[in-house]
């Protein structure tokens, strides 16, 4: 097995380790830190529950190798526990009934974290058009859509 | 689904990569965002003895505008075209198209490069590149060449570069304030390759009028369109080869994207 020497930061810890070159991003957090919090659906791509933070940005953890982030900034669902903005997500997400079985809602999550932030202007139908990409077999969207209206209604107020 | 045992080599110039795609007793690919290698890694469609990841060479991050055009590296994602970082027309352009690739959790690792090299018959930028009359810069050992659009896909997942070359940029004109375009993609959500694509391209100052149709199973093809004509209906003849339901919807995409630039909502 090829393995490859790397160091980054998770949740705002150091790690430097060797990894196998072939592992994905999200397959290290979960197997090799035990941060099950980022949850694997499709492993191509396409459900968005595997989205995690990297540099800044929202990436999928299961079509990104691990040896590719070496240098990176990254934030797995556990590492926003203190987040302001994410707590605020996850008030109105159980407030909403914006998730039941909780599958997608990590990515889901990550993603509202990201509209809220790259898109504050966001009505309901932009909001729709960028959870295009996270799919959840429960709710039916309503409510993680409007769990995300109601984080930008408040943060409208509050700016 | 995890992919085969595979090396890993990271380089930090173009130089560094031309190199290791040098040797042809093994099987190399070259991994940019990885936002389609990795999931047909993942699938086993793909089953590399090395992947050679370009992602941290700088040269091939960069924007820069040369003499009368622009010239974007490889590794530019679509994240940053979607944010506006070209201006202008061509800018408006790049960022109507980037836009509608995937999702922006994938937008912000794939590259414009990469999803050329990469050339899935349904891709976005293959169709977008050829219409605006882009050249690809590429470099392998015997040096640099220039290779156009028009050129540079050949068929599904087969481009112009040989397995010792790699795609280092894509240069662009700087489309004109009169210049008009329209970008039409159909697909069955936000964000899924496209079932049809429709571009139109007119710079009367740049001498540029394309019409191109995309995502039909095989490459591109510019086509003899009408603009700005009575005639909508007849443009089913231009579209040969596509039958039944790609018939219909690659129809419908240019009678949107032809309507789009006669309303002048593009």
């Amino acid at each position: 097995m090829a393995y490859v020497d790397i160091s980054l930061r998770v949740n705002g810890m150091q790690y430097d380790q060797s990894v196998e070159a072939r592992q994905s991003l999200a397959d290290y957090l979960r197997e090799t830190l035990h941060l099950t919090g980022t949850h694997l659906g499709c492993e191509h791509g396409v459900c968005g529950a595997c989205t995690v933070w990297v540099n800044g940005a929202p990436t999928r953890s299961c079509i990104t190798l691990v040896a590719s982030c070496h240098g990176s900034e990254i934030m797995s669902i556990e590492g926003f526990d203190n987040n302001t903005q994410m707590k605020a997500l996850r008030s109105a997400f159980s407030a909403e009934h914006g998730l039941q079985c909780g599958y997608c809602t990590p990515g889901m999550l990550i993603t509202a974290y990201d509209i809220i932030n790259r898109i504050p202007e966001a009505d309901a139908s932009r909001i729709r058009h960028e959870l295009a990409g996270n799919l959840c077999r429960c709710t039916g969207y309503k409510g993680i859509v409007q769990a995300i209206c109601r984080v930008l209604d408040k943060n409208k107020i509050e700016a | 689904m995890k992919a085969v045992n595979f090396d890993f080599y990271q380089p930090a110039s173009v130089e560094e990569a031309v190199d290791r795609l040098s040797d042809r007793t093994i099987f190399t690919k070259i991994l940019s965002g990885g936002q389609s290698l990795c999931p047909m890694m993942n699938f086993r469609l793909v089953r590399p003895d090395l992947v050679v990841d370009i992602s941290r060479i700088e040269t091939l991050q960069q924007i820069n505008p040369i003499g009368d055009g622009i010239r974007i590296g490889s590794g530019v994602t679509h994240s940053r075209l979607e944010d506006g970082e070209v201006n202008g027309k061509t800018g408006a352009y790049l960022r109507k198209v980037a836009s509608g690739i995937a999702y922006r959790a994938v937008r912000t690792r794939g590259t414009m490069g990469g999803s050329v090299a990469h050339a899935d018959p349904s891709a976005d930028w293959p169709a977008a590149l050829l219409a605006v009359g882009a050249q690809m810069e590429v470099i392998g050992p015997n040096g640099t060449r220039t290779i156009s659009a028009g050129e540079f896909v050949l068929g599904p997942y087969t481009t112009a570069l040989d397995d010792d070359e790699l795609l280092v940029a894509i240069h662009l004109p700087k489309l004109s304030k009169r210049a008009r375009w329209a970008y039409v993609k159909q697909s069955r959500k936000p964000g899924e390759f496209a079932q049809a694509i429709a571009v139109f391209v007119e710079d009367e100052i740049l001498g540029i009028k394309r019409t191109v149709v995309g995502a039909n199973h095989m490459c591109p093809v510019v086509i003899e369109a009408i603009w700005d004509g009575e005639d909508v209906p007849s443009m089913g003849s231009l579209l040969s080869g596509l039958n039944g339901y790609d018939y219909k919807v690659h129809l419908a995409a240019l009678r949107k994207a032809e309507k789009g630039l006669r309303d002048g909502l593009c």
